[in-house]
């Protein structure tokens, strides 16, 4: 099982990226839950959602508390909510920011992790380019395949297009292939830089 | 179909597959997204004949859907905490008049201190309202249990609640198979009232009984109930023939027959109670899980004869009944009346708090070493509990 935690704030689709993750894991055929925690909803506070996927029939119905991956939708969220809490070592960590870890403050946290599986990506900027709106779902999704391969590339935009039509589907499956390409080259660059 | 879904989306395609027509109902948190979706289905003309009516509250939902369904309407409609509260009075007329209304109950806590979360006060303050209560384990269950429900209450003339829990069912996405709508008729048959308000032949209703009558028709109400005990085992069965499915029924045992502790819940907190009891099994302990899915009528002699071998029973309960502790594991205590099978109440999940496996396993462990009280409140903060106390003397 696989286990995924995703922190935003309110109105930036936090629930919607979980759910759909969840979607492409099932269009592939393996099974899938997503589920945001509940509350009293309102624009701006922090939210939290959910997605495990697994081969298996997922029965569970607790919170993740020790999550394979986390997804930081909104950095201002670092400082104020134990966001990594339950990732361990080997874990995935993605965060939409513009800043290098070090500019977050997170340089000796990170360290811990192994470099191709920790990235930052300006999931804003690249969604206010594609959608002229700061939704940073579909660039963390499409970011999320090329980090984890939990779930395919092709899987990410057939679910945008059975969901969208026109123009907003078109911008999020043009952030998905940016976020997707851009996520390639910076894990390539990473393996080179190892090896050396 | 096998799609990936909200419960709430499952669970409103599932009822408009029953073709009910005339669904009330007022929205509340976290039944909202059922209802939404019925109307939008209605609204598009995707369900007819079928009346929406919005009405201005819980009781009116209630009552409209007692005067649709005694002029031979299948009814439906479906609420939560307080809007159960709220419509108390009703629900014992619909029993009283033994109409087989079908309501979905989000399960949410109820207030004071308002709290919107999952647990299973609503439903269980409505226990001998004369609905069936059955329990929801999934979200494919809640979806195959609406289904059933319109089946079971109408070949009892019984209303029936599926109770699915708030938030952790309502609105989690998961794979769901939405039955087929031949598939759906087939299994389900046109609602045929058993009496029917028909201006041509007129009859009345709910007319008052006295002292010397009201005994009997008591009885008459527990007695249809009980038979539920029958019809409610075979419409899973028949269920699992033409669906291929295995939902509903009284009880479902996991791992059960040759452990030595048995925990009993109800609801979604089964799916973690059985990966704990999986990997505690994998460890060498004895344990299994005993879900209870009709609540009422209350099974007993299928609950005595899967705890009859049992060392110990843990009763796991999202639901408190103050001053006393359990609601189920009274029951349970009932059933198990004679036999040496030593019984604690667990109070979990309350206001929405997430009942977690590691939690599940320290409560197993304890219940093994004989540690457990007979009343535990599963991770209970004592550091709050006692400073209000010192607070308030």
């Amino acid at each position: 099982m696989f286990e995924i935690r995703i922190h935003g704030r309110g109105g930036q689709g936090v629930v919607t990226t979980a759910e759909l993750l969840s979607v492409a894991a099932f269009t592939e055929g393996r099974q899938a839950q997503a589920f945001p925690t509940f509350g009293s909803e309102r624009t701006g506070a922090p939210v939290v959602g959910f997605c495990r996927i697994d081969d298996r029939p997922i029965r569970t119905h607790e919170p993740v508390a020790e999550p394979d991956a986390v997804i930081i939708q909104d950095a201002t969220l670092l400082h104020q909510v134990d966001v990594f809490a339950g990732l361990d070592a080997d874990g995935y960590l993605l965060i939409n920011t513009s800043c290098s870890p070090a500019e977050l403050g997170l340089d000796s946290y990170v360290q811990q992790f192994r470099p191709d599986r920790v990235m930052t990506i300006p999931a804003t900027e690249l969604a206010l380019t594609h959608l002229g709106r700061p939704l940073p779902g579909a660039v963390l999704r499409g970011a999320f395949a090329a980090l984890t391969g939990q779930v395919r590339l092709d899987s990410v935009p057939a679910v945008i297009r059975d969901r969208f039509s026109g123009r907003v589907a078109d911008g999020n499956i043009a952030a998905v292939r940016d976020a997707y390409d851009r996520a390639s080259r910076q894990l390539e660059e990473d393996v080179r830089a190892e090896t050396g | 179909m096998l799609k990936q879904v909200e419960g709430s989306r499952g669970v409103a395609e599932a009822v408009a597959r029953c073709r009910p027509e005339v669904i009330c109902a007022y929205p509340i948190s976290p039944q909202t997204h059922i209802v939404e979706a019925l109307s939008v289905l209605v609204a598009a003309g995707e369900l007819r004949p079928c009346e929406f009516v919005n009405v201005e509250s819980e009781f009116a939902a209630m009552s409209v859907a007692i005067g649709a369904s005694a002029t031979g309407a299948r009814s439906y409609t479906a609420t939560a905490s307080q809007g159960l509260l709220y419509m108390a009075e009703a629900l014992y007329n619909a029993s009283g008049l033994g109409l087989p209304i079908v309501m979905t109950v989000a399960n949410r806590a109820i207030g004071a201190p308002i709290n919107i979360w999952n647990d299973h006060g609503d439903s269980m303050s409505q226990r001998d309202s004369g609905w069936i209560q059955l329990y929801a384990e999934s979200n494919q269950e809640a979806v195959d249990l609406q289904v059933q429900a319109f089946r079971i209450a109408e070949e009892l003339s019984v209303p029936v609640m599926v109770c699915m829990d708030g938030f952790v069912l309502t609105h989690a996405v998961e794979g769901i198979d939405v039955p087929a709508q031949d598939a759906v008729d087939a299994f389900l048959p046109p609602y045929v009232p058993r009496q029917l308000l028909d201006p041509d032949d007129p009859v009345s209703i709910g007319a008052m009984v006295g002292p010397d009558a009201f005994t009997e028709v008591r009885y008459l109400a527990h007695a249809q109930q009980l038979r539920a005990l029958e019809v409610i085992p075979g419409v899973a069965a028949n269920f699992a023939a033409a669906f291929g499915r295995d939902s509903g029924g009284l009880v479902r045992p996991y791992r059960c027959a040759d452990a030595e502790i048995v925990v009993v819940a109800l609801g979604s907190v089964l799916g973690t109670l059985k990966d704990t009891v999986d990997e505690l099994r994998d460890e060498g302990m004895s344990v299994g899980v005993l879900g209870v899915t009709s609540f009422r009528p209350f099974p007993m002699e299928a609950v005595r004869t899967a705890l009859a071998g049992a060392r110990r029973v843990v009763v796991l309960e999202r639901a408190l009944a103050v001053g006393i502790g359990g609601i189920v594991a009274a029951d349970v205590r009932t059933a198990l009346s004679g036999l040496p099978v030593p019984l604690a109440t667990v109070i979990a999940g309350l206001g929405g708090r997430a009942v977690t496996k590691k939690s599940l396993r320290t409560l197993v462990a304890d219940a093994a070493a004989d540690r457990l009280e007979p009343l535990t409140f599963l991770d209970l903060n004592l550091d709050v509990v006692e400073r209000e106390q010192r607070r308030t003397g």
